[in-house]
């Protein structure tokens, strides 16, 4: 039989957006599919060699907070850092494994990781900063793949 | 809860983790063999026999025991 395949768009760098992506690559690899990933735009700092991801209650209503917080205090410095600590917290608590252990059983489990090489260009990312192992490719080699993909993502 | 040849207790562990760790521990053992697998998160009632069903690992046993949930999950061939 044939291996399913996977076919992922990962356009956000935020801590909550780096969950989706590497937790379907991973959890499908396990399924037996085979998975490639085209980091693009916010993206590529999930391929990082240090991810310091970051999640913001700002402009994302649907944040719970322990405490309402308007819209106009949450541009205080200091109150992104206390999100992500306490989502990241929460994460730890709740069992959940974190977005550096997903990325790495996707390394190790042979998960096809792409940078977009216009935005990588676009935004000036130096690809010594990311992980070994990962390619470069552009937006036909993602569609040759996803192609034929069986569940194709833009996340 | 029927004979088994290794367990794995991923009480605490929430989704995908468990399903990672079972293929893992699944890919150590011989065709025929059993896995005990033990799990808190409460979607592994969906997922543990979703991924039975697709890598050809029969679920031979499901049972809750004091909030806990028990597969037995047979090693099938590659």
């Amino acid at each position: 039989m044939m291996a399913k395949k996977l076919a992922i768009i990962a356009s956000k760098g935020t801590l909550d957006g780096a969950y989706p992506p590497f937790l379907l690559a991973s959890t499908a690899v396990a399924l037996g599919f085979e998975v490639k990933i085209f980091f693009t735009f916010y993206g590529l700092q999930l391929l990082n060699k240090n991810l310091n991801l970051k999640v913001s209650p700002l402009g994302n209503p649907a944040m719970p907070m322990p405490v309402p917080v308007p819209s106009i205090v949450q541009v205080i410095p200091g109150l992104e850092w206390f999100a992500t600590w306490m989502m990241k917290r929460k994460l730890k608590q709740k069992g959940v494994a974190s977005v550096e252990e997903l990325r790495d059983i996707c390394v190790e489990s042979g998960v096809d990781l792409i940078a977009c090489q216009m935005t990588v260009d676009l935004f000036d990312f130096d690809e010594k900063d990311f992980i070994e192992g990962i390619s470069s490719g552009g937006a036909a080699t993602y569609l040759e793949f996803a192609g034929d993909a069986d569940v194709s993502l833009y996340i | 809860m029927s004979d088994f040849d290794k367990e794995l207790d991923t009480s605490g562990l929430n989704c995908p983790l468990p399903v990672l760790k079972a293929r893992k521990a699944l890919s150590e053992m011989a065709t025929g063999e059993k896995l005990h697998l033990i799990v808190t998160d409460a979607g592994a009632n969906q997922d543990i026999p979703a991924f039975s069903k697709m890598t050809g690992n029969p679920l031979i046993e499901t049972s809750e025991i004091e909030g806990k949930l028990h597969f037995i999950i047979e090693k099938g061939s590659e």
